[in-house]
């Protein structure tokens, strides 16, 4: 698989590209991003992929001085600029989804469409309830079932992943706590800037997802001037990678229904 | 070697374990009642002034959403103690300064409590346990990074007298410090730090603070002064580490005839056994370093948890984490961790725990002050130069 090593305002940045055709930037969610899941072809059909690991994901370097997402949202600008693409298409998963909002708050003009898949990023409810559970006050087994529509088949065992996988997905959850703990999973300024994205937006839900309720996505979808919600069926936190096919298909459909002449 | 009585304010008046989750964090609070809480305030302020009277020096410490240590605000007993006692000195072990969001406060606090006692203080500063993370909403990540930042500041603010100092950190941020009182003790009061492993023990050794420790063991101890006693020599500090410089805590119980030394040790044992918090409490992302945490994913155990399921007296005993029996039995097993570890200046006595009661407690200090402490003193000097073989 073609994943590169490039420098980036500081991050030793691991870098996936595959594809060719119109851009599309894809932000990974907490899991971090695996190029052998099927969504990943699916995505690069008719594409040029771009999916960088976060900084302190995969094998991306985490300087010190990153502890917000906001940091990353800047970096991939840089990135961006790096690749010399001007505009293109971003789809963020999870945490992802909240990076990629982040983006487009600060450039705009760089997000023809967008798709943000099971987003965080936003405070939407009452002051004396969690928007999004809190996942690391959770058992395992009841994430299990929070993450996945059907927990036994996305079962994860360490035996089958190698000393590296393991210290990765250790390390993205290190980052993920980094990134998310405090104020939980959302930046309050993130729901004021939201106005600013002029991209034609689609929310995606897992219809099972136990994170981020269809309500909360319903009031973070009011929070974007052209945004429309739409639902995966059989699938919790991670369509992607539960229904990659499903997940192809509606993330693409909407990209293409706007496609650059 | 100077004897510490260390009491954790337990409140063990709990349901049977299998109706809770958790003894930290989730525990409800209406299983306290705050009309034996009061007694047991009493109670424990009692016994450490007993230990006082007994000769022997006093500790405490601070823990949060817990039944375990009813103490979320060392400070404030501290204070108490501080008026209260006459001549012991005074060690809070310690300030949690990854979760304190104000440094210059914890250095305020500690600065009164000095005054108070008259340079009876002895300021130590921990991590904290990672049971301590939610409760301070605290980011698990980054926290040695903290603290180091938080201690620095502290020093610094207990150090200077000529006016206001600016600190832009990475973590803490102020424009004017300036602490009212400043410490009794010039110039400082003595640091302590703890900690479980080997990886910060040789910045604590560069430092020269002193180095304690929990619950380590033969081995686990052995490995943390091996690593202070590198980082003092490598700082320059000379190659003689003095033994006061290092502390061991265990669950100690002395008596007088076997019978009632081996009921108060079983009691003791609650310290351990009752510590119930499932992993998603115990392992924060980030607390522990990533090759410990793929160790785990591959099955291995910390060795503290492995004994918790099977707990025992003389498992303890063997693992070097109680000293307990008659005034010899007590000595001798000191003596065989002592020389295995290289020595250390300051035994901190887990001396009450779960449902020992208040006759039984005292029993423990008192024969272990007359009894066992004097030979301690003769046999292990404060002057002695700690090291293996």
């Amino acid at each position: 698989m073609p994943r590169e090593m490039v420098a980036i305002a500081g991050v030793e940045l691991e870098l996936f590209e595959d594809g060719a055709g119109p851009p599309l930037l894809f932000v990974h969610g907490a899991q971090g991003f695996v190029p052998e899941q099927p969504y990943v072809r699916m995505l690069s059909a008719g594409r040029r992929l771009i999916a960088p690991s976060h900084p302190g994901f995969g094998r991306s370097s985490l300087p010190d001085w990153i502890d917000t997402v906001d940091d990353i949202a800047y970096i991939y600008l840089e990135l961006l600029d790096r690749l010399d693409v001007r505009q293109l298409d971003v789809v963020g998963c999870s945490i992802g989804g909240w990076i990629a909002a982040e983006l487009a708050t600060k450039a705009p003009s760089a997000v023809r469409r967008l798709v943000l898949s099971g987003p965080v990023g936003v405070k939407t409810g009452p002051i004396d309830r969690l928007d999004i559970p809190d996942i690391f006050a959770t058992p395992q087994s009841d994430m299990e079932r929070l993450l996945f529509h059907d927990p036994e088949r996305m079962r994860m065992d360490p035996a089958n992943l190698t000393d590296e996988q393991l210290a990765i997905s250790v390390r993205n959850r290190e980052t993920l706590a980094l990134l998310a703990w405090e104020p939980y999973m959302h930046n309050p300024k993130l729901r004021h800037r939201l106005h600013r994205v002029s991209a034609p937006t689609l929310f995606l839900r897992g219809a099972s997802d136990g994170l981020v309720s269809a309500e909360y996505l319903a009031a973070y979808a009011r929070l974007l001037p052209n945004a429309r919600i739409d639902t995966i069926a059989a699938a919790g936190h991670a369509p992607q990678v539960e229904q990659p096919e499903a997940f192809a298909r509606t993330a693409l459909g909407f990209l293409d229904a706007g496609a650059m002449s | 070697m100077r004897a510490w009585h260390f009491s954790e304010n337990a409140y063990p008046y709990l349901p049977p374990a299998d109706e809770y989750e958790s003894i930290r964090v989730s525990l409800p609070n209406r299983i306290y009642d705050p009309e034996k809480g009061a007694a047991l305030y009493d109670r424990f302020l009692d016994e450490w002034l007993i230990a006082e009277d007994e000769g022997m020096e006093i500790m405490l410490n601070e823990h949060h959403q817990t039944a375990t240590c009813v103490d979320p605000a060392a400070p404030l007993v501290l204070a108490a103690l501080a008026r209260l006692s006459k001549k012991a000195r005074l060690l809070i072990l310690g300030n949690p300064i990854s979760n304190r969001r104000q440094p210059v406060r914890v250095a305020e606090e500690m600065a009164m409590v000095d005054v108070l006692s008259r340079g009876r203080l002895e300021a130590g500063f921990v991590r904290g346990v990672p049971y301590e993370v939610l409760p301070a909403n605290s980011n698990p990540v980054r926290m040695n990074e903290r603290q180091w930042e938080a201690l620095d500041l502290i020093v610094k603010a207990w150090t200077s007298h000529d006016g206001p100092f600016s600190h832009e950190g990475r973590f803490f941020h102020y424009r004017a410090v300036n602490i009212w009182p400043r410490p009794y003790q010039l110039p400082h009061p003595p640091i302590w730090i703890s900690t479980t492993s080997p990886s910060g023990a040789a910045r604590v050794g560069a430092r020269g603070y002193i180095q304690a420790t929990f619950l380590t063991g033969f081995d686990g101890t052995r490995a943390i002064y091996d690593a202070y006693r590198r980082g003092w020599r490598e700082a320059g500090r000379g190659n003689d580490v003095p033994v006061d410089r290092l502390a061991y805590s265990a669950l100690v119980y002395a008596a007088p005839n076997e019978a009632d030394a081996r009921a108060g040790a079983e009691k003791l044992l609650w310290y351990v056994t009752s510590n119930k918090v499932p992993p998603h409490f115990a392992n924060p992302p980030g607390y522990v370093p990533v090759q410990a945490n793929v160790a785990m994913l591959r099955g291995a155990e910390h060795p503290l948890s492995a004994f918790r399921r099977a707990a025992t007296v003389e498992g303890a005993i063997e693992a070097g984490i109680m000293f307990a029996g008659t005034p010899d039995q007590v000595h001798r097993q000191m003596k065989r961790l002592y020389d295995h570890v290289g020595g250390f200046g300051h035994l901190l006595i887990m001396g009450q725990a779960g449902f020992l009661e208040h006759d039984e407690t005292v029993l423990g200090i008192k024969t272990f002050a007359r009894e066992v402490y004097p030979r301690a003193r003769a046999e292990f000097p404060d002057t002695a130069i700690s090291g293996v073989g």
